[in-house]
């Protein structure tokens, strides 16, 4: 890599859709943007990885549920299993779900209506490989646009995993309120993103790939892209 | 080599909410249907495995209703083979 420009890997699944808008958000953010294929074993030595939105195979069976078998997700496994720094954003958040990386499950919204808007996401941790810099209880405002977002466990993993602290954003209001109106589509606890125990893979519903540009909406994407070109920087 | 087959009936967790069955649940009444609750939705899967023995055909569907079919985060699994699905 070049000295401070961090490569940032963009999978592309069949029915990806927001790949271009992330490979733009990485170099809008000082980054150097690295298109994927999903059906090959090759990272191309990429600093940090992003699983970006979209419908990856439509979605069949379970949203990520296929994805999650291409080629390219053993390289993920290998590269996150090594500290590497690992975005899912979605549909990533999905796949990065089913292919067991991360914790949970994302089923259909309670409401049963597709949300998309701008909302806002409270920073519950730090030690994450997008939240790096931030602080606890910080609210970003970055749009949600999805059908299946609702971030479901069995009772005993939500313990579990809010205990470890690995629930990285929560919906709430604009002052960082946490009230079920806030809710955007019924999450357990509110969750909108979480992370692995060690940190470095990190999946959330909302779009920060959407949100780095001020002229063109809310920005509050930029921060979490600063963190991961960091963290990977770090890495190096 | 002979031919089994089987259905897989995939179901949500039961403490876990299903808005899919609770939208068709709240749907009942309007067509007069007042006395119904529990309404669960699930998936059927049907299958035919090509393999040495029913047995080996059996392990076969449940390694991949267990990988595959369905996310044993939030869902369980049934296997029926085509004589049990009958009965």
């Amino acid at each position: 890599m070049s000295a401070g420009r961090p490569r940032v890997g963009v999978i592309t699944f069949p029915g990806s859709l927001d790949d271009r808008d992330a490979l733009r958000a990485i170099e809008c953010m000082g980054g150097e943007g690295v298109p994927l294929w999903h059906a090959e074993a090759d990272l191309r030595g990429v600093d940090a990885v992003v699983l970006p939105g979209g419908f990856s195979y439509g979605d069949y069976l379970r949203t990520g549920a296929l994805a999650r078998f291409a080629r390219v997700m053993d390289e993920v496994q290998r590269f996150a299993g090594a500290g590497g720094p690992v975005l899912g954003i979605c549909n990533g958040f999905q796949i990065l779900c089913e292919a067991g990386l991360l914790p949970g499950a994302l089923i259909r919204n309670r409401q049963l209506r597709f949300v998309c808007k701008p909302v806002d996401i409270r920073v519950e941790t730090t030690a994450s490989a997008v939240t790096e810099g931030l602080v606890p209880g910080e609210v970003l405002r970055i749009p949600v646009k999805h059908g299946e977002g609702q971030f479901v466990a069995a009772e005993d993993d939500l313990r579990r995993l809010e205990e470890a602290g690995l629930v990285v954003f929560r919906y709430c209001g604009p002052d960082g309120e946490l009230e079920e109106r806030f809710n955007v589509n019924g999450s357990a606890a509110a969750i909108a993103g979480v992370r692995c125990e060690d940190g470095n893979v990190v999946g959330l519903m909302p779009h920060p790939e959407h949100a780095v540009d001020p002229d063109v909406g809310p920005a509050g994407g930029q921060p979490l892209f600063a963190s991961l070109l960091s963290f990977a920087l770090a890495r190096v | 080599m002979t031919a089994h087959r089987f259905e897989v009936l995939v179901s949500l967790k039961p403490g876990l909410l299903d808005p899919q069955g609770k939208a068709v649940e709240a749907s009942l009444p309007a067509l007069g249907w007042t006395n119904v609750r529990g309404v669960r939705v699930g998936k059927h899967i049907e299958l035919t495995v090509e393999a040495d023995g029913a047995e080996a055909a059996r392990a076969q569907v449940e390694e991949l209703a267990n990988r595959l079919l369905s996310n044993p985060v939030i869902e369980t699994f049934r296997i029926l083979s085509a004589e049990e699905a009958r009965a």
